[in-house]
């Protein structure tokens, strides 16, 4: 029944029955209308078809039934079902409970031959477009963000009544703020809207003032009045730049990100290194090895205790400690132990070892990489003014810091980190001051496996989980060591962030490999000017 | 080392991986050797210890057939280890010293590259799975995985079409098969009226892990106003960090959809792909492909692996493809001879895991079916659109201003770079 | 003197040693060419190929056991002169493809033509002559060797320092050459050789000079190399690996001497790498892999440091139990292997292989062999 006949009958109603019948009378006529408008819409879901899904999503959308936002939803999260034989088309609840979308009953149980309304890109947006046309009312305030978000992206003129009447209610200042930039949007992409309107509107767009802002108002359609092109084309500007300006901090905020990664990976070489001068090449492997305990643990609490997931790294941090570290003292125990003295020699066994570990995981589990997944607070980026932070970033520049402060207070305050100073100052001397440099040896070995194995928790939340995710820091890992100076944990930091910010602000001019090569001749060049390092450190170990 | 222990050894590590009784049948004196040229250590590892598996999987499945020619078939494994020269090398051993009949290997463009000299010495037979740049037609290799335009320029006209993208980022890792990739995506797309201020070319290093500039970089690029999708070549081991970064960046497929020309099922079980849902890629092959053949060959290479998780891909089903028209090729030709299986090969059908029928053309490529697939929640591919019929692999890209002149022929003209402008082999 | 004690133990060894590659300069080629394929003794392509290829990692290794095992410069990086030496190689061998390419370019080499480049870049010029291609092998690796040790050296960069910077340079010149836009191939390198100097490179008798010509290689690196360690300035250097400061405060320059030594081997390295690249027919950036120059150190190690022959017998084994054990049913655990080598050698045989060899009576006296004494 088109709008027109269905006007006509409303007339007709009211003609002959009195007021408050009439108005029971015309919802329901109203609502049969629409109830055939959403059976022929929803009809076309069996047809897996993209193009017909269109269609019936925007039929759904408008028909205003109860249902709607449900299938919507369903169909957003792949649980909207049909069957190709009795063209039906079902909800999977949740809970798994089976609802006939064209009659809102429940079925006993699931009928056979069903499959998913399948979903493409063009598809998604127009779920996310209908989802936020239907759900701009919602009780929930993250719901009504999504909605509002939803409609700023889709732009949506079938939605600016429903976006007005939102404004109208909306308490949140937040949530307000987006749904007023979503009603601008609407207004500069209509056609109907007057200059002043639209010129208001670019302002509102202007202040918001991120990336999708300016992507909104260069796409905008051509036809403007020359007030309003003018104030479209200040808006741009002052984004700009703004965006320019925010460009530099963010860039300092990668650079930072990529010194903390670096300093994760590094800190554990520069204990090893700095109190034994164990040039430790299967340190990238103890890194690897931090990684895959990590799967392991995210592997056993998926089988049997799926709520634990958003703990998996917390579970995970003191075993990938544990691991490295033991495998730590196994390797000093077993190897390094018979070299002592022979600084240099250590390099080959323990090229040795990181070739065995090495094939050892890549037998274990298998060549190819292995998922580790990311807990919910880890996944995302939030907006900090012109920043984007992502989050699993922030976590591991909190946890790098963690982690220095940790060894810095360990080596301070604590007894075997007084031993461990003593050693590295002046071995002979500790010795005679019955200090067991052996059990030091080891025990320092251990904790520097045992700090890689906690990189390799942080590292499996942006790197490959593979046998050769080690190799890839190894060399990086040297160069911060020795740029910093050896035995210097200060020296560790400052090379870290140096080479990171360094790397991050070459990046964009000189690219990401001549960038590298840049930062790799100059640490040669730093080198030939100081050959012990930003923070050379004093004592006999310079000679040793 | 004697041969007899070579023999042994090669005996042992199929029944030792394949865990199937069939020493016996191996021992047998007569028999047809094959070689297997994938890294099974270092970083290639990752890619290609599978093609080594589902090789040794189809010369187990054509034994349990009754062999080629009347005598079975015997795979003789070797380990380049990622090594470019040591790929020479063993393929050298594997044609000299093994005699074997043909050789099914190699993943990058360089070890092809550093075998190639080899084969032609000493006359022997190639099989290569892998998607590659192009640009190459050699009489004693047969490219069974995608040339260019089986893979990427379908894959851009699917997005112009579908997703009206009007921007495009080409993304690759800093080496041949991206360069020419994007090279030839350029040269089209300009062709197809998009300005160059809408191309964007972006290459990074292998392994490249810290990608937070270059996804902000495409996220800026994409705020220009006009739909933007990104066309990515990144090699294998990169892509994980790269696809973290998208997600938490919060670059969904619904805004800047990425499509991919080296991401397939296996290196997808690597990510947790949720964020991923509905960005692209594109093969000839999908696991989720539903018809009969795709289904007995999944169900068979889960039993054979012991393994249900274990997935399917597109190098896999090349390889499948390839081993079928070299085993009807011998047949065809009575003989093992490298010379007369070259020239059985070109015309040699063979049905492939889609449902059609793959050939073998004249330039040693062979047809396959384009697919566009978008990544799904559980690691599959959806496929959201394909060629209607078999596209023809094109030895020399006609995109580009120092090939379209040229075609491979090993038929008639028995030449590779055969100039159509000049009517001559090779200038 | 330990130390004299050593170098007669070379000299004898290195008679033995000289012989047998004197020996297998004449042999080979009878072996390869005169003997029918069908008998028993003919020796294959493959095997001149490989041993070719082995010689020229045994140079390799003897090079770096000059800087390591007689100057104590422990460098990680001495892929990078190998590479350096093959890439001067490789490009004339490129320049001398001609019309030969798949594009049939008269100049541009296949992959310039390939990435749409219009001329030749300024630094292929002259690559298509022999003679200064042959200079480029040495003056290259030479160069970039004298520039690094003289900075370094001057500075009093030692040790790991040295190591890890060493280290650095290999890797930035791998990421370098990886880069299309640098000019070199990226990736895929130099490949698809036809001729050198007119003769093709995959005909038996190219292979067998070639491999002559490794064998004579390693032959006259091993002589200049002890003539060197013999020679006055080998004994300063001898003295500058076990006590640097103390021979600076006696008055030598320990920087030019090292700067010397470090040069010449980087040298050898070069022609190792020149004379490997026509006989494996590919070079790449993988070459200058850190990976690559670490392996290199344990060859030397596996063979003996501070032995000259030790570390030549070291590449060799290890070459060849790689070559062993990468096929077959050990191909998926080789790795196993070379690491329980290393690791077993470094704790077992601090004097390689070498060492186990009967030694006169009076070797065993000493109280450890240099090679057992920290460098630094």
């Amino acid at each position: 029944m088109t709008r027109a006949e269905l006007g006509s009958t409303r007339r007709w109603v009211f003609a002959l029955l009195a007021l408050l019948t009439a108005a029971v009378f015309s919802f329901e006529a109203r609502a049969q209308g629409d109830a055939a408008a959403y059976a022929k819409a929803l009809a076309l879901f069996s047809n897996d078809s993209f193009n017909d899904t269109d269609t019936a999503i925007s039929g759904i959308a408008a028909s205003g039934h109860p249902l709607a936002a449900q299938i919507v939803g369903a169909l957003q999260d792949g649980r909207l079902l049909f069957s190709a034989e009795t063209k039906k088309v079902l909800i999977k609840e949740t809970s798994g409970a089976i609802i006939d979308a064209g009659t809102g009953e429940k079925l006993a149980s699931e009928p056979a031959g069903l499959s998913n309304v399948r979903l493409n890109n063009r598809l998604r947006r127009s779920v996310e477009a209908a989802l936020g046309t239907l759900t701009l009312m919602s009780p929930d305030p993250v719901r009504r963000l999504e909605a509002a978000n939803a409609v700023f992206k889709s732009r949506d003129a079938a939605a600016l009544p429903a976006i007005e009447q939102a404004i109208q209610k909306e308490s949140d200042a937040r949530i307000k703020r987006v749904f007023s930039e979503a009603r601008a949007a609407i207004i500069l992409y209509g056609s109907t809207a007057k200059e002043n309107e639209k010129i208001e509107a670019i302002s509102i767009i202007r202040d918001r003032g991120d990336q999708e802002a300016r992507g909104l108002l260069a796409a905008m359609p051509a036809d403007q009045t020359p007030g309003v092109q003018r104030a479209q084309a200040e808006a741009l500007k002052t984004i700009d730049n703004s965006l320019a300006a925010w460009a530099v901090a963010q860039n300092f905020w990668y650079g930072l990100s990529l010194g903390s990664v670096l300093l994760l990976a590094a800190i554990g070489l520069a204990i090893t290194f700095g109190v034994m001068g164990v040039i430790n090449m299967a340190h990238g492997e103890m890194v690897m090895l931090g990684a895959y305990t990590t799967f392991v643990v995210q592997e056993i609490i998926r089988t049997s205790a799926p709520w634990l997931f958003d703990y998996s790294l917390a579970i995970a941090i003191p075993l990938a400690f544990l691991v490295a570290a033991l495998v730590g003292i196994a390797i000093e125990r077993g190897v390094i132990r018979f070299l002592y003295g022979r600084p240099l020699e250590t390099l080959l066994a323990t090229w040795g070892i990181s070739l065995i570990l090495q094939q050892a995981v890549r037998t274990a589990f298998g060549p190819t990489n292995r998922e580790v997944g990311a807990p919910h607070f880890m996944s995302g980026a939030t907006q900090l003014a012109g920043l984007t932070i992502t989050w699993n970033r922030l976590w591991i520049i909190v946890f790098a810091i963690l982690i220095f402060g940790a060894l810095l207070a360990a080596l301070r305050y604590t007894t075997l980190g007084l031993q461990m100073r003593a050693v590295t100052q002046n071995r002979r001397m500790a010795s005679a001051m019955a200090i067991n440099t052996g059990r030091i040896d080891a025990l320092t070995f251990a904790l520097g496996s045992g700090i890689a194995g906690l990189a390799g928790v942080a590292l499996s939340q942006i790197d490959n989980v593979s046998p050769n995710l080690g190799q890839g820091y190894i060399i990086d890992s040297f160069l911060v060591v020795v740029f910093g100076g050896v035995g210097n944990l200060w020296g560790t930091l400052v090379g870290a962030l140096s080479l990171g910010i360094a790397n991050k602000f070459l990046e964009p001019y000189a690219g990401a490999v001549l960038g590298k090569i840049l930062l790799l001749v100059a640490v040669i060049l730093f080198i030939q000017k100081r050959p012990r390092g930003l923070f050379a450190l004093k004592g006999r170990a310079v000679e040793a | 080392m004697s041969r007899q222990f070579i023999r042994a050894a090669a005996v042992a590590s199929i029944a030792g991986l394949a865990a199937l009784p069939m020493a016996g049948s191996a021992v047998a004196q007569d028999t047809i050797k094959v070689g297997i040229l994938h890294s099974l250590s270092g970083t290639m590892a990752i890619s290609e210890t599978t093609l080594k598996d589902t090789m040794l999987f189809l010369i187990d499945g054509q034994n349990k057939k009754g062999g080629v020619l009347g005598k079975k078939l015997e795979a003789v494994v070797v380990d380049p280890a990622s090594n470019w020269p040591l790929f020479a090398e063993k393929a050298r051993e594997l044609i000299t010293k093994e005699k074997v009949a043909a050789v099914f290997g190699c993943w990058t463009s360089v070890s092809r590259k550093s075998v190639l000299p080899v084969f032609k010495e000493l006359n022997n037979i190639l099989f290569y799975p892998v998607q590659y740049e192009g640009e190459e037609s050699e009489r004693n290799v047969f490219y069974t995985g995608a040339a260019p335009n089986q893979q990427a320029i379908p894959a851009v006209d699917y997005l112009a079409k579908e997703e009206k993208v009007q921007r495009w980022v080409l993304a690759g890792t800093d080496y041949v098969y991206p360069r020419t990739t994007n090279k030839i995506l350029e040269a089209y797309l300009k062709s197809k009226g998009v300005k160059p201020e809408d191309i964007m070319i972006n290459y990074t290093p292998f392994g490249h892990s810290d990608w937070q500039t270059i996804v902000a970089d495409i996220k800026k690029f994409g705020t220009a106003g006009k739909k933007t999708a990104v066309v990515s070549t990144i090699n294998g081991d990169a892509n994980v960090p790269f696809y973290k970064e998208l997600g938490n960046q919060g670059i969904s497929a619904k805004d800047i959809p990425v499509v991919a020309f080296s991401v397939g099922e296996e290196e997808l079980a690597g990510i947790d792909t949720k964020p991923l849902l509905g960005h692209l890629a594109a093969w000839n092959y999908f696991q989720s492909i539903k018809n009969p053949q795709n289904d007995e060959f999944i169900k068979k290479w889960k039993d054979f692996t012991k393994n249900p998780k274990r997935v399917t891909n597109d190098p896999m089903e090349a390889h499948v493809i390839g081993f079928a028209m070299w085993v009807k090729a011998v047949e065809k030709a009575k003989t093992t001879d490298p010379d007369k299986v070259i020239d059985a090969l070109p015309g040699i059908e063979a049905p492939n895991l889609t449902g059609g029928i793959s050939k073998m053309l004249p330039n040693h490529h062979i047809t396959k079916p384009v697919f566009i697939g978008e990544i799904k929640a559980d690691g599959q591919f959806d496929v959201v659109w394909k060629t209607d019929g078999l596209v023809p692999g094109d030895a020399w890209s006609k995109e580009l201003d120092g090939s379209k002149d040229l075609i491979g022929d090993w038929v008639d003209k028995k030449c590779g770079n055969w100039n159509t402008k000049t009517n001559k082999c090779g200038s | 003197m330990i130390t004299r004690r050593l170098i007669e133990a070379a000299d004898n060894r290195g008679s033995i040693f000289l012989a047998l590659l004197a020996a297998a300069i004449v042999i080979v080629p009878i072996l390869h060419l005169a003997v029918p394929p069908t008998s028993a003794f003919h020796l294959g392509t493959s095997a001149v190929a490989l041993w070719g290829k082995y010689l020229c990692y045994a140079l390799l290794a003897l090079s770096l056991d000059l800087v390591w095992g007689y100057c104590g410069i422990l460098s990680l990086g001495h892929g990078a002169f190998f590479a350096l030496g093959g890439y001067a190689m490789g490009m004339y061998l490129m320049r001398q493809i001609g019309t030969r390419g798949v594009y049939a370019h008269p100049i541009l080499p296949d992959f310039m033509v390939f990435l749409n480049w219009k001329e030749l870049p300024w630094f292929w010029y002259g690559f298509d002559m022999f003679w200064f291609a042959m200079l480029m092998v040495l003056l290259v690796p030479g160069l970039l060797a004298f520039v690094f040790g003289w900075f370094a050296f001057r500075s009093r960069v030692t040790g790991v320092y040295l190591s890890i910077i060493t280290q650095a340079l290999t890797y930035a010149l791998m990421l370098g050459f990886f880069r299309n836009n640098f000019g070199f191939g990226g990736n895929n390198g130099l490949t698809d050789f036809k001729d050198i100097l007119g003769f093709s490179v995959q005909s038996p008798y190219t292979r067998t000079v070639l491999f002559m010509l490794s064998a004579f290689a390693l032959a006259l690196g091993y002589i200049i190399a002890r003539w060197v360690v013999t020679s006055k300035a080998g004994k300063v250097l001898i003295a500058v690996r076990d006590a640097e400061s103390r021979t600076r405060f006696m008055g030598y320059r320990v920087e030019n001497y090292k700067t010397f030594v470090f040069t010449l081997s980087a040298c050898m390295a070069a022609v190792a790498g020149a004379l490997y690249v026509p006989q494996v027919g590919i070079i790449n950036p993988s070459e200058f892999t850190p990976a690559n120059s670490i392996e290199m150190v344990i060859w030397v190690a596996v063979g003996g440091r501070g032995t000259l022959v030790g570390a030549a017998l070291g590449a060799i084994i290890v070459n060849f139990a790689k070559s062993t054990f990468t096929t077959g049913f050990l191909a998926p655990y080789w790795l196993f292997a070379l690491g329980g080598l290393f690791v077993v050698v470094t704790i077992f045989l601090p004097k390689g292989i070498l060492g186990l060899l009967p030694q006169k009576s009076e070797d065993t006296s000493s109280s450890g062999a240099p090679a057992a004494q920290p460098a630094e």
